[in-house]
């Protein structure tokens, strides 16, 4: 293992922040994780810092296939991390909307630069991600579709589910967007937290990143095969919104089986502690994304469910 | 009259309410209508539109028979976030400027942008006031995207501006609250003035001014009118932009919207524990200084200023 600072910028009253990769393995640049780029995604870092223990086992035992290069980022925003706060320190800026970055930009675009330089040239990419909604999600991989990554690809991960997302505006300065563009064959990852690490949810992650490093021929060693992987366009997904505000109260949970008319929450007064609203699925279907705080909105996504 | 055009339920005992403020002529002429919406307030820590919004309430509803047509006024599109001074919606992770047109079907901010879209368009003219961020003040400016320009820049001109800005076409834009408008046809202009968190009075009452031209041009306003600037008018090649490359803090020895030759020297990045000066800072191009740097901390990167000079005025 070579542990190298692949981009460091100074603060006027910190330490610099020196972002840290970790390299195995010597050749061609086969692959790359990167992990935190927001300071809340702890999950991510910890997934990271997983998949970086493991492979210092495998590499020891000669596991790390000749000429194969990988390198993992566990933690660019750890600025952010330190201080409690999800975005950029200074200005609040997403370093994951500033790809594929600017040397001469603004701070964040210049960190975005920095690194996209080092995550060109690698065969493929995974990108630890966090979502801008709040919430549950089963593991799944995705793929934003550029038309240069294939789809078959992603059931390599044997995670249950994989999403193709036909990208937004604000999507074409994300990470996984430009990766894709500038040729390395990117994927986002998704557990199911972000601010805590979850243990189990860390290891399923973990796990399906060795089984595609196995698959596409960088790692030799046993894993379990995984799932029989289910590509699925978002348009699949039956979103519940909430039509009032409250306490949410729910009665599944992400992986559920649910059928059409199963309730799926209760809605109570906040002040009065009265039932307001139930929400009953309107389709058969699994429990994909659950809204996660105690708290909601009237027309909160509350649900995603993966029709069957 | 003010009327809610788009709400939903808050959790506790609250509900979000965007509002507008419809003030409706009653000149003696022939109905012209037409109708003008004035927006601002997406942007929570930008305030300058606040100003401008009261002013033309003000002084439209004091003289109701000089006006032919409706004047919309939305002040405050994200009203949790003025009131919070957040720049984006309070628990929402994107930019609310990237999220439009918005959706019935999404999240409760796509809701209400989908909302606003639909309030505004068909109004014959659209003016979305910004006042920069917390870090930068700029001089009062008309953004507009390449490919409206032809169409957009004659309105511009009428608002009484130092500056409008043609600036090329980017994806990310493709989702502001102005690209969804001018895209479905509500023509709709952008201002950049001042700086976040205050109110620039002469900035404010500049723009005011300008608002009633436009107004007059388009045979709205039968009042007195003051007579406007001519702008300058800039495509994206003639502004340089300057970043710090040190980190401490921005002390700088030129004034906003001066003339400044290449070379000349703009201010000193200076470490704040030793005195010592890490950059000086200087300007690469002859023009004008039209965006400055406010907050004085700086990494490296920070944008310290804009130049309008650039290229062409080598």
């Amino acid at each position: 293992m070579n542990k190298q600072v692949v981009y460091s910028i100074q603060s006027p009253y910190r330490q610099p922040m020196d972002v840290i990769g970790f390299k195995f393995g010597k050749g061609e640049k086969a692959l790359c994780v990167v992990g935190a780029m927001r300071g809340n995604e702890v999950q991510q870092m910890y997934v990271c810092s997983q998949l970086v223990s493991r492979l210092k086992e495998l590499e020891r035992d000669g596991c790390i296939c000749e000429g194969k290069e990988i390198m993992i980022i566990p933690c660019v925003n750890y600025y952010s991390m330190n201080i409690g706060k999800r975005f950029w320190t200074m200005d609040n800026t997403d370093i994951n909307r500033m790809f594929p970055g600017y040397e001469l930009g603004e701070t964040t675009q210049r960190i975005a630069d920095g690194l996209f330089k080092e995550l060109q040239g690698y065969t493929y990419g995974v990108q630890l991600a966090s979502f801008y909604q709040q919430g549950d999600f089963l593991p799944h991989v995705k793929l934003m579709k550029t038309g240069f990554t294939s789809n078959e690809l992603m059931k390599d991960f044997g995670l249950p589910y994989a999403f193709v997302r036909t990208p937004r505006p604000y999507d074409t300065t994300t990470l996984n967007y430009n990766w894709q563009v500038w040729g390395t064959n990117a994927f986002s990852l998704y557990t199911n937290a972000t601010d805590n690490p979850d243990e189990n949810s860390a290891k399923t992650a973990v796990d399906a990143i060795i089984r595609f490093m196995v698959k596409r021929g960088i790692l030799k060693t046993r894993v379990g095969s995984g799932y029989l992987t289910e590509v699925i366009s978002e348009d699949r997904l039956y979103q519940i919104q909430s039509a009032s505000a409250g306490i949410c109260r729910s009665f599944v949970k992400t992986g559920d089986e649910v059928k059409c008319g199963d309730l799926l929450c209760e809605l109570t007064d906040p002040l009065e502690g009265c039932v307001i609203a139930k929400i009953f699925s309107p389709v058969n279907g699994i429990v994909f994304f659950r809204f996660n705080r105690p708290l909601e909105y009237e027309k909160s996504v509350l649900y995603k469910i993966i029709r069957l | 009259m003010t009327t809610v055009i788009a709400s939903a339920g808050l959790a506790v005992n609250e509900r979000i309410e965007i509002r507008r403020n419809r003030i409706t002529g009653k000149s003696a002429e022939t109905p012209s209508g037409k109708r003008v919406c004035i927006v601002t307030g997406t942007h929570g820590d930008e305030l300058e539109g606040q100003y401008v919004c009261a002013e033309l309430a003000r002084i439209l509803s004091e003289n109701l028979q000089q006006l032919n047509g409706i004047v919309d006024i939305y002040p405050a599109i994200n009203p949790l976030g003025i009131d919070s001074i957040t720049r984006g919606i309070p628990l929402f992770d994107l930019d609310m400027n990237r999220i439009f047109p918005g959706t019935a079907e999404g999240t409760m901010a796509e809701c209400l942008a989908a909302d606003i879209i639909s309030d505004i368009s068909g109004a014959d003219i659209c003016i979305d006031i910004h006042s920069s961020n917390i870090y930068l003040k700029e001089i009062p400016q008309i953004r507009i995207n390449e490919i409206s320009a032809d169409e957009l820049v004659p309105y511009a001109k009428m608002l009484n501006c130092d500056f409008i800005w043609i600036h090329s076409a980017a994806t990310v834009l493709e989702s502001t609250l102005a690209y969804s408008l001018n895209v479905t046809g509500t023509k709709t202009l952008v201002v950049e003035m001042g700086v976040g968190m205050r109110i620039t009075k002469e900035y404010c009452r500049q723009l005011t001014a300008g608002i009633f031209n436009l107004l007059k041009n388009l045979g709205m306003w039968t009042g007195d009118v003051e007579k406007v600037r001519e702008p300058i008018v800039s495509g994206e090649g003639t502004v340089e932009f300057v970043n710090s490359d040190a980190d401490g803090i921005f002390v700088p020895c030129v004034e906003h919207w001066v003339d400044i030759e290449k070379g000349e020297h703009i201010g000193d990045v200076i470490n704040p524990i030793t005195g010592e000066t890490v950059e000086r800072v200087t300007a690469p191009c002859r023009g004008k200084i039209f965006t400055l740097r406010e907050f004085p901390i700086v990494y490296g990167g920070s944008l310290i200023a804009r130049i309008l000079g650039g290229e062409g005025n080598e």
